[in-house]
C-alpha cells in the first residue's frame, strides 16, 4: 500500500491490549499506535513484558484480548500483507550454524528476491565481507549477529523491501562499533519513512523521533 | 432454540456451572453404579444361561464388553473435547480431556486382561494375536502416547493444545488401523471364534450385558465429574466462589 | 522465491554439509536387518519367510531415529519464528519439510532395500513389491513422523517420546506393506495392498500438514 509520494504506509494500531501471564496482569487498555517515521522503543524492567508486547504487535503471540489492525483491517485479516511490509528480528537469529553468512542471508531475505551482489553490499555493511567459505560455527557470537542484522543494511535508499522494523534487542553481544551502525541505520531508516518498534535495555539517543512506551508503570 | 443452544455453550464453558450441577448428579450417578453393577454382574455371572460353546467362562463379557465398548468411546470423546479446547478455547473443554485420558486407558487394560483371563481357558493361551484384542491394544498404546504427551510439555496449555492435536490424528487413524489389523487377521487366522456372540445373542445373556453396559458408562461418567470437578477447583482456586467452598 | 522453497533448498544444503544426518540411519538400517539372523536362525528358507517384514521393520526404526533433528533445530534456532513471521503457510512449510525428510531418508532406505533382500534371502519375485511398498509407504512414515517431530520439538530427549506417538499410526503402514511383500514372495496378488497404502498417502498428504502446522505453533516461546 503505498502514498501519492510513492512511499509505503505504515499504519499499525492496536487497541484495548490485556495481557497476562501466570496470573499476572502485564498490560491492560493498552493502545499502539506506530505510522511512517516513528520509531518506538518499548522500556520496562526485565519480566515487564516487553518480548510479549513485541511479539504481540508482530503478529506471532494471539494470546491477548484487544484488537490490532494493519491499515485499518484486522491484523488476522491482514497478516500477508502484513507480514510482506514487515521486517521481525526476534532473540533467536535464525542462523544456520553450518552454512556460510551468503547462505544464511540467502535464506533470510528469500521473500525479497535480492541479488547475490546486494547480498554482498550488505553483509559489507556489517564487516562480514570475505567470509565465502566460513560456516557460521566459526564465527563468533557477535558476527553471527551481524548475519542476521546485514538485512537491516539491505537497500539503504529509501525504506527498503520492509518499511516496518519489529526488532528485539537488536545490539545483544555486538561491539560499540556495531552498536554505532545499528544506531546509525535506525536513525536513517525513521527518517526515510520507515518505522521502527524495538525493545532494547541499550539507551537510544539523539534520534528526533524516539517516543518510548514505559511497561513498567502499566501494570 | 438457537438462544437457548448459545446459552448451552457458554455455560459448558463455565466452570462454576459445571461445578454446581454436578453437585445433583453425583449421588445419582453413585446409585446407578451400585445397584447397576450388584444387578447386572449377579445375573450375568450367576443366572444367565452358560454358553453352550464356552460354558460359563464366557461369562467374562459382562465385564469385557462394556470395558471395550467404552475405552472406545471415551477416547472419541477425549478427542472431542480436544477438538473443542482447540476451535473454541474453552478450558473446560481442555480439562475434561486430560481428565478421560488415564480412565479410558484404564478401561482399555481391564478389557485387555479380562479379553486375556478369557482367552486362557478358550484358547489355552494367555494371548492371542486376535483382531479385537491387537485393536484394543493399538488403543491402549493411543492413550499412553497422549498422556505422555500431556506430561512431557513444559507449560500445561502447551499440553493440553499438544495431546489435542495427537487425539484428533488418532481418532481419524483408528478406523484405519481396525480395518487393517482386522484384514491383517483374516489372512493369519481362517476360522475364528469370535469373542463376542453378537446380534444372535440370547435375550437371557443380553439383557444383563445391556445393565452392565449402561452402569459402566454412568461409572464412567461419575469417575470424569469427580476428577473434573478436583481439576476446576485447582485451577479456579484464586476464585471467590472456589474460596468460599474450601472454607466451608 | 519463497520462504518454503528456500528453506528445502537450504535442508539439502544442510544434509550435504553433514553426511551423517542421512548416512547414519542407512548403517542402522542395515544393521537391524542383520540382527535377525543372528539372533533367531540363518537358514535361508525361515529367513525368506520373514525378510519383507523384517525390512519393514527395520525401515521403521531407521525412519524414527532420523526424525528427531526433523525440527528441533528450527525452533531452538529461531527458524520457526521466521516462518510464521513470514505469513507464508505453514501447511506448505510441513509438506517442505517432509519431501526434504523423505528425500534423505525414505529414498534412500528404498534404493537400498534390495541389497537387505539379498542378504535375508528375499524370493525373487518380491523385490518389486519390496521397492514398490517402500517407495509408497514412506512418504507416508516422513508425514506422520513429522506430526511427532512437531510435537514433541521442544521436549527435552523428545526422540524416545516421538516413537512412542508414532509407532501406533505405522502399524496400518507396516501391515499392508509387509502383507504385500510377503504375497508377492508367495505369488499371490499384492495389488489390493499397494492401493491402500496408496490410499493412506494421498490421505496423509491432505491432512498431516493441519496437524504439522497446529504443533509447530505450539513451539513458540512466549
Amino acid at each position: 500500500m503505498t502514498a501519492d509520494t510513492g512511499q509505503p504506509i505504515i499504519d499499525l494500531k492496536a487497541q484495548a491490549l490485556f495481557c497476562e501471564r501466570d496470573d499476572r496482569v502485564l498490560f491492560q487498555q493498552l493502545d499502539v499506535q506506530v505510522g511512517n517515521g516513528d520509531l518506538l522503543q518499548l522500556a520496562g524492567p526485565n519480566g515487564a513484558g516487553k518480548t510479549t508486547l513485541l511479539r504481540l504487535l508482530a503478529g506471532l503471540n494471539h494470546d491477548y484480548q484487544g484488537d490490532v489492525f494493519w491499515c485499518g483491517q484486522p491484523m488476522a485479516k491482514a497478516y500477508p500483507d502484513y507480514a510482506a511490509q514487515r521486517l521481525y528480528m526476534g532473540h533467536l537469529s535464525a542462523v544456520k550454524k553450518a552454512l556460510t553468512p551468503i547462505e544464511n542471508l540467502r535464506w533470510l531475505t528469500a521473500a525479497w528476491c535480492m541479488s547475490d551482489e546486494q547480498l554482498w553490499q550488505a553483509l559489507d555493511a556489517v564487516e562480514l565481507y570475505g567470509y565465502e567459505e566460513t560456516p557460521c560455527q566459526q564465527l563468533s557470537a557477535g558476527q553471527q549477529r551481524r548475519v542476521g542484522l546485514a538485512r537491516l543494511a539491505l537497500a539503504p535508499q529509501g525504506t527498503g523491501p520492509a518499511p516496518l522494523w519489529i526488532l528485539d534487542e537488536p545490539f545483544t553481544a555486538l561491539d560499540k562499533a556495531g552498536v554505532a551502525w545499528v544506531e546509525q541505520r535506525l536513525q536513517q531508516h525513521v527518517e526515510s519513512g520507515g518505522a521502527v518498534i524495538i525493545t532494547s535495555h541499550h539507551a537510544l539517543e539523539g534520534i528526533a523521533s524516539l517516543r518510548q512506551l514505559d511497561l513498567g508503570a502499566q501494570a | 432454540m438457537w438462544q437457548w443452544l448459545v446459552r448451552l455453550y457458554h455455560r459448558l464453558g463455565s466452570p462454576k456451572w459445571f461445578y454446581e450441577i454436578t453437585e445433583k448428579w453425583i449421588p445419582w450417578l453413585v446409585v446407578v453404579s451400585i445397584v447397576g453393577a450388584v444387578v447386572g454382574l449377579v445375573w450375568g455371572l450367576a443366572f444367565a444361561p452358560a454358553d453352550y460353546q464356552q460354558g460359563d467362562s464366557f461369562r467374562i463379557i459382562y465385564i469385557h464388553v462394556p470395558a471395550a465398548i467404552l475405552a472406545q468411546s471415551a477416547y472419541m470423546m477425549m478427542a472431542i473435547a480436544g477438538a473443542v479446547f482447540l476451535i473454541w478455547r474453552m478450558k473446560m473443554a481442555a480439562w475434561v480431556a486430560k481428565t478421560i485420558a488415564p480412565i479410558g486407558a484404564s478401561f482399555c487394560l481391564i478389557a485387555l486382561l479380562t479379553g486375556a483371563i478369557w482367552g486362557k481357558p478358550t484358547w489355552g493361551t494367555w494371548w492371542v494375536w486376535d483382531a479385537r484384542l491387537t485393536s484394543m491394544l493399538l488403543l491402549l498404546f493411543l492413550y499412553f502416547g497422549v498422556m505422555a504427551l500431556h506430561q512431557a510439555m513444559e507449560s500445561e496449555d502447551s499440553g493440553h493444545k499438544a495431546s489435542a492435536i495427537l487425539s484428533l490424528v488418532g481418532l481419524v487413524n483408528i478406523p484405519i488401523i481396525k480395518y487393517s489389523v482386522e484384514w491383517w487377521n483374516t489372512l493369519h487366522q481362517p476360522a475364528t471364534l469370535k469373542l463376542t456372540e453378537k446380534p444372535s445373542m440370547a435375550i437371557e445373556m443380553l439383557i444383563p450385558l445391556l445393565i452392565m453396559l449402561v452402569t459402566t458408562y454412568a461409572f464412567f461418567a461419575l469417575l470424569v465429574i469427580l476428577r473434573t470437578r478436583n481439576e476446576i477447583l485447582l485451577h479456579e482456586r484464586k476464585r471467590s466462589w472456589v474460596k468460599k467452598i474450601l472454607e466451608s | 522465491m519463497s520462504l518454503v522453497g528456500a528453506t528445502v533448498k537450504r535442508d539439502f544444503l544442510l544434509a550435504a554439509r553433514n553426511p551423517g544426518e542421512w548416512l547414519n540411519p542407512l548403517m542402522f538400517f542395515l544393521m537391524v536387518a542383520a540382527l535377525f539372523p543372528l539372533a533367531v536362525d540363518p537358514d535361508p528358507k525361515f529367513l525368506g519367510k520373514i525378510a519383507g517384514g523384517v525390512i519393514w521393520v527395520a525401515a521403521l526404526l531407521a525412519t524414527l531415529l532420523s526424525l528427531d533433528a526433523l525440527f528441533k533445530a528450527d525452533v531452538e534456532d529461531g527458524s520457526l519464528e521466521q516462518w510464521l513471521a513470514s505469513g507464508e503457510s505453514l501447511y506448505a512449510m510441513a509438506l517442505g519439510k517432509a519431501l526434504v525428510h523423505w528425500c534423505i531418508s525414505g529414498l534412500p532406505l528404498t534404493l537400498m532395500a534390495p541389497v537387505l533382500g539379498l542378504m535375508l534371502n528375499l524370493p525373487q519375485s518380491a523385490y518389486v513389491a519390496l521397492i514398490a511398498s517402500l517407495a509408497i509407504g514412506t512418504p507416508v512414515l516422513s508425514l506422520l513422523g513429522a506430526v511427532g517431530a512437531a510435537l514433541t520439538a521442544g521436549v527435552r530427549s523428545g526422540g524416545l517420546l516421538l516413537s512412542l506417538l508414532i509407532l501406533p499410526l505405522y502399524i496400518p503402514v507396516l501391515i499392508f506393506a509387509a502383507s504385500s511383500v510377503y504375497h508377492a514372495g508367495i505369488g499371490m496378488a499384492y495389488n489390493g495392498q499397494l492401493g491402500f497404502l496408496g490410499a493412506i498417502l494421498a490421505l496423509s498428504m491432505c491432512l498431516t500438514p493441519f496437524a504439522v502446522s497446529a504443533a509447530l505453533k505450539l513451539n513458540l516461546s512466549r
